[in-house]
């Protein structure tokens, strides 16, 4: 396996204020390494800090203090252009809430983060229905994203975070909005995608979903409580999403 | 990228289809109205013009008085009395004024007509017989004025066709008398039904040779109007400067600064027309532009709505790449659309009411109001509805490329 550092902190702190003076800590110094091609869960009880601490690993926010170092270089000093740039090329997303445009087809959806990225068609065409193909939704493109199940939603959201070819996969809870069966077949494909050598973070506070990755780090109180290897791991056997 | 992010904000519009319209409806309002006041002006204005110019324009007016300010001061050249048989019959000659082709005294009043018990109040218009081709009027019925009825001082007139149909009805007024203030006239002719025109309505006029209106009606001895017409249009300045040397000899005039008369052309009364119609459609677009104002608030004010309805859309696209100029045009983009839609149909409803109007007066009125597509309107029209998209619109799409991508995608 790949042992390069693609992702460093230390001391990543964030503070949110609100309204004057009351401070909430979310983040109070985390310092972690993640390495390229690794599967890392991030678990941690709601209001944990572990939805902040991907937040700024994926480029959405930025820390209060502390360093943030990507493929070795520090985070900190890009300006919002430039990590707009990063998330569309380096990061890919997947949410809970899906969060696909529900009115937009399939294709539209998938295809979105290549108009930010500049490509052309029928590049896009082309290279959003290889991965709509990949998740098993090649019958569904013409689609409107609102009349998918929750599982197929959760695969477009996938193929969408794959389009760039990004450098790490961030799952933000990808599991938790739909029932148990769509959720292996989500975990398993995130599985598959780390077998190809993808990066991938999982975040979840259910610690059979967490168990699905190589590594638990346990974030508590906006601490790295824990960082844990895992023995068992869960590996998820699936056909495949062809149906 | 540019085509890319238009294209994401025309299907913001499209996906909300009944917003849309009714965010726009304001500035469809404020652009229709626009079109239709600067159309409406404009085909006004190529009416009256087309009508002044139908007098011809070998036309020069001689009015008594001082040249007046405003249109207000025309009023009170009608009671001035400096223009009298004596300069008629010196304009006449060629001596004088080498290039008259004729000169037509004119005096005119409103007074009742009468035939039998039927009462009727009309134009009374005291002339000679050249005026029936300077004023392309012809007769239906009977004849016209003739040069011996001027110099006789025949009690003869002719009315125009709405007179004959008030007060005769389906009998031949012709051979009949008409009451005119306190003398009986014969009706000699009646007027073939004519479009109204600016200067006067032939339908509802009477014209009788001008000595029995000054004496036997109007109790004057002097023309309010005296048409001299020159013989060619190339003409008509040198016979402007050869009327005004006869008629100051005439009046004793030696200072130009006491000239007790002015002359209007053709040329004149259409500038001043023109000035008329284009004040009244400044005053009009002022209130338009109100309307306009109103559209553009509206606009802003549903883009602020949708830009907070549309929070997590915008988290989802900057998580996705988006960056802020990228949000920014899309939002401005949505509202040019918006806008520059509202303003096309607009543009297109203000047209089709201009010219409805413009056939209605011309089936129903008989004025022959002509239908002018106006390409100010078009500018003037879609020009402010796309500014008034960029000015309404940049504030909505500036705080949605400000907003914060995590608070954004976690919202609900």
């Amino acid at each position: 396996m790949n042992k390069n550092i693609l992702i460093e902190t230390k001391g990543l702190e964030k503070i949110y204020k609100e309204d004057g003076d009351i401070e909430t800590r979310a983040l109070q110094g985390i310092d972690l390494i993640i390495h390229e091609g690794e599967f890392v869960a991030i678990v941690g009880p709601s209001g944990s800090g572990k939805s902040t601490l991907m937040q700024l690993l994926g480029f959405l926010d930025r820390p209060t203090s502390g360093t943030y170092f990507f493929q070795g270089e520090d985070v900190s000093l890009l300006s919002d252009e430039e990590l707009a740039h990063i998330r569309n090329k380096k990061v890919g997303f997947v949410f809970q809430a899906f969060n696909l445009l529900p009115r937009q087809s399939v294709l539209e959806n998938v295809k979105l983060p290549l108009i930010y990225a500049g490509i052309k068609e029928p590049e896009r065409t082309q290279r959003a229905l290889e991965l709509i193909d990949l998740v098993g939704l090649s019958d569904r493109a013409s689609y409107q994203a609102q009349k998918l199940s929750g599982g197929q939603k959760q695969r477009v959201a996938i193929a969408r975070a794959l389009i760039n070819k990004p450098r790490v996969i961030f799952a933000d809870e990808p599991t938790g909005s739909l029932d148990s069966k769509s959720g292996e077949v989500v975990l398993h494909f995130l599985q598959d995608l780390h077998k190809q050598g993808n990066t991938i973070i999982l975040v979840t506070h259910e610690s059979y979903v967490a168990e699905s990755a190589q590594r638990i780090l346990h974030i508590k109180d906006g601490l790295l409580a824990h960082d844990e290897e895992v023995k068992n791991r869960r590996i998820i056997e699936h056909d495949g999403f062809k149906k | 990228m540019l085509t890319d992010v238009f294209k994401i904000a025309w299907q913001g519009v499209v996906t909300h289809t009944s917003r849309a319209v009714l965010t726009v409806l304001g500035v469809v309002i404020g652009v229709t109205s626009v079109m239709t006041v600067i159309s409406a002006g404009e085909s006004a204005q190529a009416y009256v013009v087309a009508e002044i110019s139908s007098f011809g324009p070998t036309n020069i007016f001689v009015l008594p008085g001082k040249q007046p300010k405003g249109p207000s001061g025309a009023a009170g050249t009608l009671s001035n009395d400096s223009l009298k048989e004596r300069d008629v019959e010196s304009l006449k000659q060629k001596t004088n004024v080498p290039k008259v082709k004729a000169v037509i005294p004119y005096v005119f009043g409103y007074e009742t007509l009468v035939v039998d018990e039927e009462k009727y109040n009309a134009m009374v218009i005291g002339s000679s017989e050249l005026i029936q081709k300077n004023f392309d009027l012809s007769v239906s019925s009977g004849r016209f004025l003739l040069g011996s009825d001027i110099t006789d001082h025949t009690q003869v007139v002719v009315i125009g066709d709405t007179i004959r149909e008030k007060l005769f009805g389906l009998s031949d007024p012709v051979g009949q008398k008409i009451k005119i203030g306190n003398s009986k006239l014969t009706i000699v002719g009646v007027l073939a039904k004519k479009g109204q025109s600016s200067f006067f309505d032939a339908n509802k006029s009477v014209i009788a040779p001008y000595p029995v209106i000054q004496q036997n009606i109007l109790g004057i001895k002097y023309f309010q109007r005296l048409i001299v017409e020159a013989q060619t249009a190339e003409d008509v300045s040198g016979t402007i400067a050869d009327i005004t040397t006869t008629l100051r000899i005439n009046h004793n005039i030696t200072d130009p600064a006491k000239d007790d008369f002015f002359i209007r052309t053709q040329g004149d009364l259409v500038n001043q027309i023109s000035t008329i119609t284009t004040i009244l459609t400044v005053l009009l677009l002022c209130v338009a532009a109100i309307s306009l104002i109103v559209g553009g608030v509206g606009i802003m004010n549903i883009m602020l709505v949708s830009v907070t309805e549309r929070t997590k859309e915008i988290g989802l696209r900057k998580a996705l790449g988006a960056t802020n100029k990228n949000i920014l045009r899309q939002f401005l983009y949505e509202a040019l659309i918006l806008t520059g839609g509202g303003g096309l149909i607009g543009v297109g409803l203000g047209t089709a009411l201009v010219w409805g109007m413009t056939w209605a007066a011309q089936s129903f009125a008989g004025i022959n109001l002509p239908y002018v597509f106006s390409l100010r309107g078009l500018v003037v029209g879609l020009g402010v509805s796309v500014t008034i998209g960029l000015v309404f619109g940049i504030f909505p799409a500036r705080s949605a490329a400000k907003k914060n991508p995590v608070e954004s995608l976690y919202s609900d």
